[in-house]
């Protein structure tokens, strides 16, 4: 079976917050680095997001929340990934998230936490190293 | 090889994260993958292509989610190819037609892919032919498809589906623009969309002249696809065309022609990659002659295409 040249990438936007500044710029460099980005707009629900990744078939699933809600709504992406055959996908988050929220986040799967000042490039190597490409 | 065969067996029994997956690898570009669609054959029941093609921000995306809701309201079983264009330098792209597919996104019997058009220049992707296929024998009893914000040359749908929607929107262009060659000249339906916006009537009536200096009458028609004004109509309007097509044989003809081409693509690809590969072993040792000038690429390529016939 032969594996796609191409990385693919959901930047989503769960919950009620309407700010996707972040997102917008991390899946435009997304795309500079070469990969293809769905990109499916503002408050959406962990089942919407999780239908998405599998009808896709991405590689990664990025979440962006500036509510404070990640700490319900990243773990739940995860948690309905994993019961709906896509545990295999890498689950990112970022946002204004507190240092203190991380450790648990990263416990329920969420892979790597991604906080105000990272660079766009430093996301981009993350990905390269840890998607598992189909 | 077993993952391959609960690959078929999930794809046959409707998983559509199987589907998912064997879209993927039928896009990879592998050709052997294309074998799969041979598990998947099914007789029989045949899927009402539609494409929807127009300039970037015509409202193509809005309009395919409002037909797609329409024809679920009806029981039938949609999917969606959604496609945006890839970057020429480094073949990323954003893809961002979902936005529009809230409303509809989670019904059941709905399946929604988004894909790179990835260098083809004709509005659509290499894949869509095969991915086509496979969402024909999931089982799908409508499949939209939507191109790349097009200009007025890119008419690879029309070898793609049974129907084309053309999109336009008001103010883009003269009654001359109107009787140009080209993407005009594919719509079996014609929408002007943001028909609240000023100068709708006009264009409508621009191109419903355009259009009646030519052979067939195609119906040229206004949406509102934000708020859905038009969208029944449109659906009547390509019931109709399609009971026509089904009627006088035309439905027919447009799958035969489509099948061929597909069938002479695929079967030139393969002897292309073979060829490619002996001319390579052919030359190993003799490009200096080519190099010096002593023989030129034409005649050498003619004689390497003959012996390569003969060695069938």
């Amino acid at each position: 079976m032969s594996q796609r040249s191409f990385i693919r990438v959901l930047v989503a936007k769960p919950g009620l917050d309407g700010h996707d500044r972040g997102a917008k710029i991390v899946a435009r460099a997304l795309r500079d680095a070469g990969m293809e980005v769905i990109y499916t707009g503002l408050r959406q629900t962990p089942e919407q997001i999780v239908e998405a990744a599998l009808q896709e078939d991405v590689d990664v699933v990025a979440l962006s929340c500036l509510s404070g809600a990640h700490n319900y709504l990243f773990p739940k992406v995860v948690e309905l990934l994993r019961q709906q055959g896509g545990a295999d996908i890498l689950v990112l988050g970022g946002g204004v998230i507190p240092e203190e929220d991380i450790p648990a986040l990263k416990q329920s799967g969420v892979k790597e936490i991604f906080t105000p000042g990272t660079t766009t490039q430093a996301i981009v190597e993350f990905i390269r190293a840890h998607a598992i490409q189909k | 090889m077993l993952y391959k065969n609960e690959l078929i067996q999930s794809f046959l029994s409707g998983d559509m994260r199987a589907l998912a997956r064997t879209v993927s690898m039928v896009e990879a570009g592998d050709l052997q993958s294309l074998q799969l669609l041979a598990a998947f054959a099914r007789e029989g029941k045949r899927a009402r292509l539609i494409g929807i093609t127009g300039p970037p921000g015509a409202g193509k995306s809005t309009l395919a989610a409002k037909l797609a809701e329409s024809l679920l309201d009806r029981g039938e079983r949609v999917a969606l190819l959604l496609i945006d264009p890839s970057s020429p330098f480094t073949g990323g792209a954003i893809l961002g037609d979902r936005i529009r597919m809230h409303a509809i996104a989670g019904r059941s019997g709905l399946y929604i892919r988004s894909l790179g058009s990835r260098g083809s220049l004709g509005g659509l992707s290499r894949a869509v032919p095969p991915i086509v296929q496979l969402l024909e024998n999931f089982g799908f009893d409508a499949i939209i498809l939507e191109t790349v914000g097009t200009g007025q040359a890119e008419t690879d749908v029309i070898e793609t589906v049974d129907s084309v929607v053309v999109v336009t929107v008001p103010g883009l262009g003269d009654d001359v623009q109107a009787m140009k060659a080209g993407i005009i000249e594919i719509a079996d339906v014609f929408v002007v969309n943001k028909a609240d916006r000023e100068g709708a009537e006009r264009t409508a009536r621009q191109m419903e002249e355009a259009l009646k200096l030519g052979p067939s009458d195609v119906p040229v028609l206004t949406t509102i696809a934000t708020t859905g004004v038009g969208v029944p109509a449109l659906i009547s309007s390509l019931d109709a065309h399609y009971q026509t097509m089904l009627a006088d044989g035309e439905l027919a003809k447009r799958r035969e022609r489509r099948l061929r081409k597909a069938l002479h693509a695929y079967a030139a690809s393969l002897v292309s990659v073979r060829l490619a590969e002996w001319v390579e072993e052919q030359l190993t040792g003799h490009w200096a002659d080519i190099e010096s000038g002593r023989v030129d690429i034409y005649s050498c390529g003619r004689r390497l295409a003959e012996e390569f016939q003969k060695g069938r």
